[in-house]
């Protein structure tokens, strides 16, 4: 008799994730990656990208990260454009991610308007500067962005595998500055069946941490999910709920000021976007689907380990080493 | 749920007005992006770079690919809007300016409820994304 826990939901999405690791689309990529695969029709790279980039949408979705995160690292690693275009692209998959989540967000109030505004405004405006400091550094040698990114990637892992969020952290008092901005509200919690009341403190600190976002998000083209989660959840004391919300629609935001800049320099070429942005967005509205059913809480660590990888990808081709082809 | 407890996790009209404009906008530009996407791959329109001079550069830093396609950088592709390639930048243009369009929408709200601080707040994010979007940072020449 087949005993039902081989076919549970999250051991399936994991053998998924091993099979996508040593896939032929991955192998293939690699392979042809490094020789830029002259030889290809010229619809073969668009293709693999959308499948590619399908599946990244299942598992960003069950693993809880943004499709930026996972995009930049992996498609640099493994595919043949260069880090210009992957940042661009990268940036413009975040947005259409985060602006697809935005409205449902808002609706159920779990996306605080007043809480995004005046961080989104400092993000964004430290995004440009960013994504223009990226593109300075990869026109004097790509090779410093890969070795950034790989440091950067492999710090997020560290960041998403130790960081202990607070579902309801205690507020006592509210500072100054959050109170003249009005940071507090109030979200109905499904689970606990109770409306859940808020505020924030160490709003300062919180509106600092932004700057240094901003500028990450802009000079890789990362999204920042991974970092604007932690800031307002443990240091403005905001409820998780919020801020993993908050933080989406944040990100809507803070990607469309570096994403102009990277598009006016022309670092997004259609033949690559398009196929990943929809790929992801459809793979996106899947993946939600599967996490109504799924376990996604070994998906999360294969992930992360994955994304632990294309760090260090990052790191030997940023450093020469050629130590992992 | 008590009544009060209701009104206080409604969210705001502002909210509303963002969300509704964000779910129209977000998904016209997907099928923006789709529609020109196959007109550029099923060739109906004639594209200013060769496919196989993007995929021989796109290894290349963005300089030397904008130089070996021919091809402009901020704005100059809508005078590029006849040719497959460059009519997909409409649907990239429209899904990075919907942020742009909900903050004015946003400002309005903020203005005639006399919230100040957050219609600076607006005012102050539109002007950043319109320089952004203006192409007058960083899109230095090749």
């Amino acid at each position: 008799m087949v005993n039902s826990r081989v076919w549970s939901p999250g051991m399936l999405f994991g053998s998924m994730i091993a099979f996508f690791l040593t896939s032929p689309v991955i192998a293939f990529a690699t392979e042809l990656g490094a020789t830029g695969g002259p030889d290809k029709p010229w619809w073969f790279w668009p293709i693999i990208l959308f499948i590619f980039c399908f599946i990244l949408g299942i598992l960003a979705v069950m693993a809880g990260v943004g499709g930026g995160v996972l995009y930049v690292p992996l498609v640099s690693g493994f595919f043949p454009f260069h880090i210009d275009f992957v940042r661009g692209v990268g940036l413009m998959v975040a947005l259409a991610g985060a602006l697809a989540a935005g409205p449902g967000l808002l609706r159920r109030n779990l996306a605080s308007l007043r809480l995004s505004l005046p961080v989104a405004l400092i993000a964004s405006t430290f995004s440009i500067f960013g994504a223009m400091l990226g593109l300075y550094l990869s026109s004097l040698n790509p090779d410093i962005i890969q070795t950034c990114l790989g440091a950067t990637i492999i710090a997020i892992t560290m960041l998403l595998l130790f960081s202990k969020n607070t579902e309801k952290p205690v507020v006592t008092n509210q500072d100054a500055i959050g109170m003249a901005f009005g940071l507090r509200g109030t979200y109905w919690d499904d689970g606990a069946g109770e409306s859940v009341k808020w505020k924030t403190h160490r709003t300062l600190a919180g509106m600092f941490m932004f700057v240094i976002i901003g500028i990450v998000a802009g000079m890789f083209g990362l999204g920042a999910g991974w970092a604007n989660v932690p800031v307002l959840n443990l240091l403005m004391g905001a409820p998780l709920k919020v801020s993993v919300a908050t933080s989406k629609f944040l990100l809507s935001i803070t990607d469309t000021s570096a994403a102009w800049i990277y598009m006016n320099r022309g670092c997004v070429i259609p033949l690559i976007a398009i196929p990943s942005i929809v790929g992801l967005m459809l793979g996106s509205l899947v993946g939600v689907r599967i996490l109504a059913v799924a376990k996604p809480k070994m998906i999360r660590y294969m992930v992360i380990g994955v994304l632990f990888f294309a760090g260090l990808k990052a790191l030997d081709k940023g450093l020469g080493l050629g130590l992992l082809g | 749920m008590t009544t009060k407890d209701e009104q206080a996790t409604k969210p705001s009209q502002n909210q509303i007005v963002y969300a509704n404009m964000l779910v129209v906008g977000v998904w016209v530009s997907i099928f923006i992006m789709m529609v020109t996407y196959f007109i550029y791959l099923a060739n109906i329109l004639p594209a200013h770079a060769d496919i196989s001079i993007i995929t021989q550069n796109w290894d290349k830093g963005v300089n030397e690919f904008l130089h070996a396609t021919n091809s402009p950088h901020g704005w100059g592709w809508v005078g590029l809007l006849a040719k497959g390639d460059f009519l997909n930048y409409i649907g990239f243009a429209f899904l990075a300016l919907m942020t742009i369009i909900c903050y004015i929408v946003l400002l309005k709200g903020f203005i005639s409820q006399k919230d100040w601080t957050y219609a600076v707040i607006a005012f102050l994010e539109i002007a950043v994304l319109s320089v952004a979007a203006s192409g007058l940072l960083g899109s230095g020449g090749h």
